[in-house]
């Protein structure tokens, strides 16, 4: 092989000259060369699908994370597992005054909706809807949530500090209730009690993952009304100025709680902080996880391919033995009889590498099409996994080639001569 | 001297028992000298072409091909001598059954470092014309005749304008009419300079010599000019 590599032309020579021999023979031998290449062909074909299926999920899923945002951090209470305040739940609940002075202490932190919720009836004249989603929150709910009032006003601070009966409804919800189109000043009943609309939000953004399929029959109220009325569990969201400082903010607020719930170093915490960047980061890892094990099965199944190449090989180096020894006696070097058998099954594979994307290709468009399954809807072989394949396949060649090759470049030429 | 053989000895090793093929050579063959090597069935004719041919190595003793010693040569520098100064003719030919005669003419020149794709397609082209076969170029071995096809094996051994040609036997399968043509296509590329040395069993083919080496159990037994207008012997 050194020899060769001396003698660049030779070598090209021999290269170029190789393909057409093998492509030759193979075309000779299409029915066998096929049949042969089948371990390569599933093996690809499931690599590239799986590949694309996975990449799919990930986009899809990490797409609805995004419309979810990455840089909200939820504050819920949280009951320690062991200690004194492991029954008392009513000590632990947040209370509206409990997030008091947040903004300052946490200066990653832009900004936060204390959130809390019941359901009730609402009635408006003769239409009545059983079951409601009362949502308590803060002005700065809109922009956490990126809905925003279309119609009317959002909350005010009056409305708050005073526990005003307003409420804002979505666009169903006032088709649902019969409303004027626009609604703004009409009264409705949530839950026995008279609320005036101030506005309309946004519809909310159906998510096929997080809460898909829940109910569209939503109506908002001040969170201090809501309080007030009911004194529901309590909870809160907070937007970190960015991503990358998400995990600041959420050891300020950590820091925070800590000290308004005058809790001793040695307590656990009573709350807890959940970001969704440590979701997304979590669900990367598994999709790498995902990927590495369905490229291991790929493996295996692309180690059979291999060990059928290698076969083929043998046979096709004992059937042309006198060819082999033909061409040493006219002056070929153990080099290139080796490189015309890689050659060749290195072509055999990545022809079996070839077939494979395409039956991949075809497994993904089945896929992504699989009624109900809109998680996979998007997908798709990237090209680094087609390149992977063909990379993977060609090494197959030369791996599971070398063996035969080896075997035939040693030949003795007046033995291969002699050969029957 | 072209070649120079010294005290060759080949064994073979069959089982326990041993096979003095070639025992004790000792030979000198000159430039443009035309040869036939005689001798009873396993005397060791093949054997000696073999080793002339660089395709097989001496069990010991010295050979010098054109001054180089060919004895130390490993695998790849054999390999070229092969392409570049030998042309073996075979008996059964042992053509590439897929390919038409004008390729598997071309074969050694694709091993060989001179001459690009133009070259190689015109030597082939040339040679071919010289053994007479320049309208059976496209023809797959199955189409030509057993004369057609040692014609074209003896184009590829020529392809690479070899100091010897080498031919064992390289009229055993052929009818003697065929025969004669083949041997007078050899008279021709004598007498174009080219060295000859051939096997025969045939006295009517070795006549066609200026030397006669006879051979018996892996000796020389004999080595003179050939006798004209009669039987050696
Ligand atoms: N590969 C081998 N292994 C063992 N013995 C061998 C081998 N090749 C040849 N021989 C032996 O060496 C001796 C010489 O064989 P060789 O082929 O040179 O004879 P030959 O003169 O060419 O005979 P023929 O006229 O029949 O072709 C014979 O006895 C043969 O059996
Ligand atoms: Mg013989």
């Amino acid at each position: 092989m050194l020899g060769l590599l001396k003698s660049p032309f030779t070598f090209l020579r021999l290269l170029v000259q190789g393909v057409w021999l093998a492509l030759g023979q193979i075309w000779a031998n299409k029915i066998r060369s096929t049949l042969t290449t089948i371990g390569i062909v599933i093996g690809v074909a499931s690599v590239t699908a799986v590949i694309a299926a996975v990449t799919g999920l990930k986009t899809k899923v990490l797409d609805e994370f995004e419309t979810f945002g990455t840089n909200k951090i939820y504050i819920h209470t949280d009951r320690p597992e062991k200690g004194p305040l492991r029954n008392a739940w009513h000590l632990l609940r947040f209370k509206p005054e409990h997030f008091d002075g947040l903004l300052e202490h946490c200066p990653s932190v832009e900004c936060f909706t204390r959130m809390c919720g019941y359901s009730r009836s609402v009635i408006y004249g003769e239409r009545s809807l059983e079951i409601v989603q009362v949502r308590g929150i803060d002005p700065h709910w809109h922009k956490i949530e990126s809905r925003h009032v279309i119609l009317g006003r959002p909350f005010s601070v009056i409305d708050d500090t005073h526990s005003r009966q307003v409420c804002l409804v979505t666009p169903t919800m006032r088709d649902k209730l019969l409303l004027d189109r626009d609604c703004v000043g009409q009264a409705i009943v949530i839950g026995r009690r008279s609320f005036r609309i101030v506005g309309m939000i946004e519809e909310r953004v159906e998510s096929a993952m997080f809460g898909g399929g829940g109910s569209q029959e939503e109506v908002f109220i001040p969170f201090n009304t809501a309080w007030k009325l009911h004194r529901p569990r309590a909870w809160a969201i907070a937007n970190s100025k960015s991503p990358e400082v998400s995990e600041d903010a959420r050891a300020e607020l950590r820091f925070f709680f800590r000290k308004t719930r005058h809790l001793k170093p040695e307590d656990p915490d009573t709350f807890r902080l959940d970001v969704i960047e440590q979701f997304v980061q979590e669900f990367k890892k598994i999709s790498l996880i995902m990927t590495a094990v369905a490229g291991g099965i790929v493996g295996i199944s692309l180690l059979v391919g291999g060990v059928g190449i290698m076969n083929i090989m043998l046979v096709s180096v004992s059937e042309r033995t006198r060819e082999i020894g033909l061409r040493k006696a006219v002056g070929a070097r153990p080099s290139a009889i080796l490189l015309q058998f890689l050659i060749e099954a290195v072509i055999l594979c990545l022809f079996g590498g070839l077939i494979g994307v395409a039956f991949g290709q075809i497994m993904t468009i089945g896929i992504s099409n699989i009624p109900n399954a809109e998680f996979l809807e998007k997908a798709s072989i990237p090209l680094w996994a087609v390149g992977l394949a063909f990379g993977f396949s060609a090494l197959v060649g030369v791996f599971f080639g070398m063996f035969p090759a080896v075997k035939a470049a040693q030949l003795d030429p007046i033995d291969a001569l002699r050969h029957e | 001297m072209l070649i120079r053989l010294e005290n060759v000895t080949k064994i073979y090793k069959v089982g326990v028992e041993k096979i003095h093929a070639l025992d004790g050579i000792d030979l000198e063959v000159g430039e443009n000298e035309y040869v036939a090597v005689m001798g009873p069935s396993g005397s060791g004719k093949s054997t000696l072409m073999n080793l002339l041919g660089c395709l097989d190595r001496a069990t010991s003793g010295t050979y010098k091909l054109a001054g180089k010693d060919t004895t130390r040569m490993g695998a790849g520098a054999m390999a070229r001598v092969r392409n570049q100064q030998i042309g073996f003719v075979f008996q059964s030919f042992e053509l590439l059954p897929r390919v038409n005669a004008l390729k598997n003419v071309e074969l050694p020149l694709i091993y060989s470092r001179n001459g690009g794709w133009w070259y190689r397609r015109q030597q082939s082209r040339s040679v071919l014309g010289h053994v007479g076969l320049t309208d059976r170029a496209k023809h797959r071995p199955n189409q030509l005749s057993g004369g057609e096809k040692q014609r074209v094996a003896i184009a590829r051994a020529l392809v690479c304008k070899p100091s010897i040609l080498l031919a064992d036997e390289p009229t055993g399968n052929l009818e003697s009419k065929t025969s004669d043509g083949i041997l007078a296509l050899f008279d021709q590329l004598y007498r174009e300079g080219q060295t000859i040395i051939l096997v025969t069993h045939e006295e009517s083919v070795a006549r066609h010599t200026k030397r006669i080496i006879r051979m018996r159990d892996g000796k020389i037994q004999s080595d003179e000019p050939t006798r004209k207008g009669g039987e050696s012997c």
